[in-house]
């Protein structure tokens, strides 16, 4: 069913999806959307539901409730093929037939897509992750870096407007993923979604436009700044040579700045609204105080400090 | 489905267990009954025109495609192909099709192919009497017209054995057992113990005829995407 116009609204919207098996739970309750043109990081421990869940949006696995839209077509079984014709997947475990050529397997995938000029296709494709000189490799023969890559070439092959990518550099070597992450950039210039699971956080702080973190439920979904700034206050981390004689007496009252505390004997850490504006006028207290400045700095919280807090919470409110 | 047709045959061909597998029991339908027939003296052609004997190479259409799709899911399973194939627009019951097929063109080829050597040797090398005796019309006919049932039927037992199982060598294993019924059948008629009439051949080939259809049906109902890729019950 071609729906006209479907660029309109999102690539992926997902409303209180869940999958259960028997009495397991995969995932439930998950709500998202997704853009088109958008790289969107999927997160999560193992187990925490995410391959389910793309299997889900693939439709491989069929939702015990909930409904979604994918490329612009509602998730039935009746729109399971056209779906498909839309999107690629490339799964955790590359899946090549090991007696096969690597042309040879994306031949097969080729002809599975009805993709018109598949010889061309194919070109691109293996050009794209760089395995043009490997083409009549048997696939068994090759590293598992290697056929990560092909997998990705197979997932390029049919042009697809929604890229499910899941743990796409994994075992392989630092080039070879800095190669993906350029591939990754080129698709979302292209405006081809990516929907990328993965266990890297540098990495999906690296690519993602916005992350979801599941633990079989959602924990957390937008740019990772923002939910670094919901989640942490900002902070600036002041470091004098010898310990202040009075810091309360200097900090307190400062603009923007909200609170501090002590980070050992001659570090604090003070709690701001605004660190672009506090700086200067903590910088003028400490000089104007006669302190020896070390240094004066914005504390960052990574993406990981951001998940690990999630997951926590997770398992402190005792959820499964 | 000619895409999956296509990666059936290079797969066949370059998995070294699946070609002898394959060739091995052709090979022994084919040497022990020629074996025989050189040995069998000009008298032995008066109980032969009262035997079937070339049905029993009928068991050759029913072994040869059980082996070869034992291994069309689990083996794809094994490889982890099974949820890239399912993630492309192929429908499963096209998946189904081009596997069946793929089994299916092989095995009717060595069948036919096994069965014209055989009808050859006899004619050019056993006694005349002994020749004339062992290749009747009827026979002929009916390894022609039953080798694609058989076949076929053959086809969707092993599928369906192999959606089910989560090891190649079982799931080979059990075919050719299941095969075992079916070959009981075509033995008994080529030893005359269940009389080779016409009327128990067009009854034998309708209810064949029955099983691939609800054979087909039944495959379609087991292959279950979900359950296959996600190793649920």
């Amino acid at each position: 069913m071609q729906v006209s116009g479907y660029r309109d609204g999102p690539a992926i919207r997902v409303a209180g999806l869940g999958k259960r098996f028997g009495d397991r739970v995969a995932f439930e309750d998950v709500s998202f959307e997704v853009g088109y043109g958008e790289v969107f990081g999927f997160l999560g421990p193992n187990g925490a539901g995410k391959t389910t869940t793309v299997r889900t949006l693939g439709t491989l696995v069929v939702p015990s409730s909930g409904s979604a839209t994918v490329a612009g077509l509602p998730l039935t079984p009746d729109n399971g093929v056209e779906i498909r014709r839309r999107i690629a997947i490339m799964p955790e475990s590359p899946g090549l037939y090991l007696r096969l050529s690597v042309a040879e397997n994306l031949e097969c995938f080729a002809d599975l897509y009805e993709v018109p000029d598949g010889p061309g296709r194919i070109d691109r494709a293996l050009q794209a992750v760089d395995l043009t000189r490997r083409a009549q490799d048997v696939c068994g023969a090759l590293s598992k870096g290697l056929r990560q890559r092909v997998a990705l070439a197979r997932a390029l092959l049919s042009d697809p407007e929604v890229l499910f990518l899941d743990e796409p550099t994994a075992g392989l070597d630092p080039v070879a993923t800095l190669d993906v992450y350029e591939l990754i950039d080129g698709l979302r210039r292209r405006g081809v979604t990516i929907f990328l699971t993965t266990h890297r956080l540098e990495e999906a702080e690296r690519l993602c436009d916005r992350v979801a973190i599941l633990n079989t439920t959602l924990r957390a979904v937008g740019p990772p700044a923002q939910l670094r700034d919901r989640l942490f206050a900002k902070t600036l981390t002041v470091r004098t040579v010898v310990p202040l004689a009075d810091p309360d007496a200097l900090f307190t009252g400062l603009p923007t700045v909200e609170g501090w505390r002590r980070d050992g004997s001659a570090g604090y850490v003070l709690i701001v609204s605004d660190p672009a504006h506090a700086a200067p006028s903590v910088t003028r207290a400490l000089v104007a105080a006669g302190a020896d400045v070390l240094s004066i700095g914005e504390s960052r919280h990574s993406l990981e400090d951001v998940y690990l807090q999630l997951i926590d919470q997770r398992s402190e409110s005792g959820t499964p | 489905m000619r895409a999956i047709r296509r990666k059936e045959f290079r797969e066949y061909r370059r998995n070294g267990n699946l070609v002898f597998a394959t060739a091995i029991l052709p090979l022994i339908f084919l040497i022990q009954p020629v074996i025989q027939v050189f040995t069998l003296p000009t008298s032995a052609s008066m109980t032969l025109r009262h035997e079937h004997s070339l049905v029993y190479m009928l068991a050759i259409p029913v072994l040869v495609p059980a082996v070869l799709a034992s291994y069309a899911v689990v083996g794809e399973r094994l490889q982890g192909t099974l949820e890239p194939v399912l993630t492309t627009p192929v429908r499963p019951e096209e998946l189904l099709l081009g596997k069946a097929m793929a089994a299916f063109v092989p095995s009717v080829v060595v069948a036919y192919a096994v069965f014209a050597l055989f009808v050859a040797i006899v004619e050019f090398f056993a006694r005349p009497a002994v020749a004339s005796a062992l290749i009747q019309g009827p026979d002929l006919l009916a390894q022609l017209l039953f080798t694609p049932l058989l076949a076929s039927w053959s086809i969707w037992v092993g599928i369906a054995i192999s959606a089910r199982s989560s090891d190649p060598r079982t799931a080979g294993q059990i075919s050719v057992l299941m095969s075992v019924p079916t070959v009981a059948v075509t033995t008994l008629i080529a030893l005359n113990v269940i009389p080779a009439t016409l009327g128990i051949a067009v009854g034998f080939g309708a209810a064949l005829l029955v099983l691939v259809l609800v054979g087909w049906r039944v495959v379609s109902v087991i292959f279950d995407p979900e359950r296959l890729i996600t190793n649920t019950n």
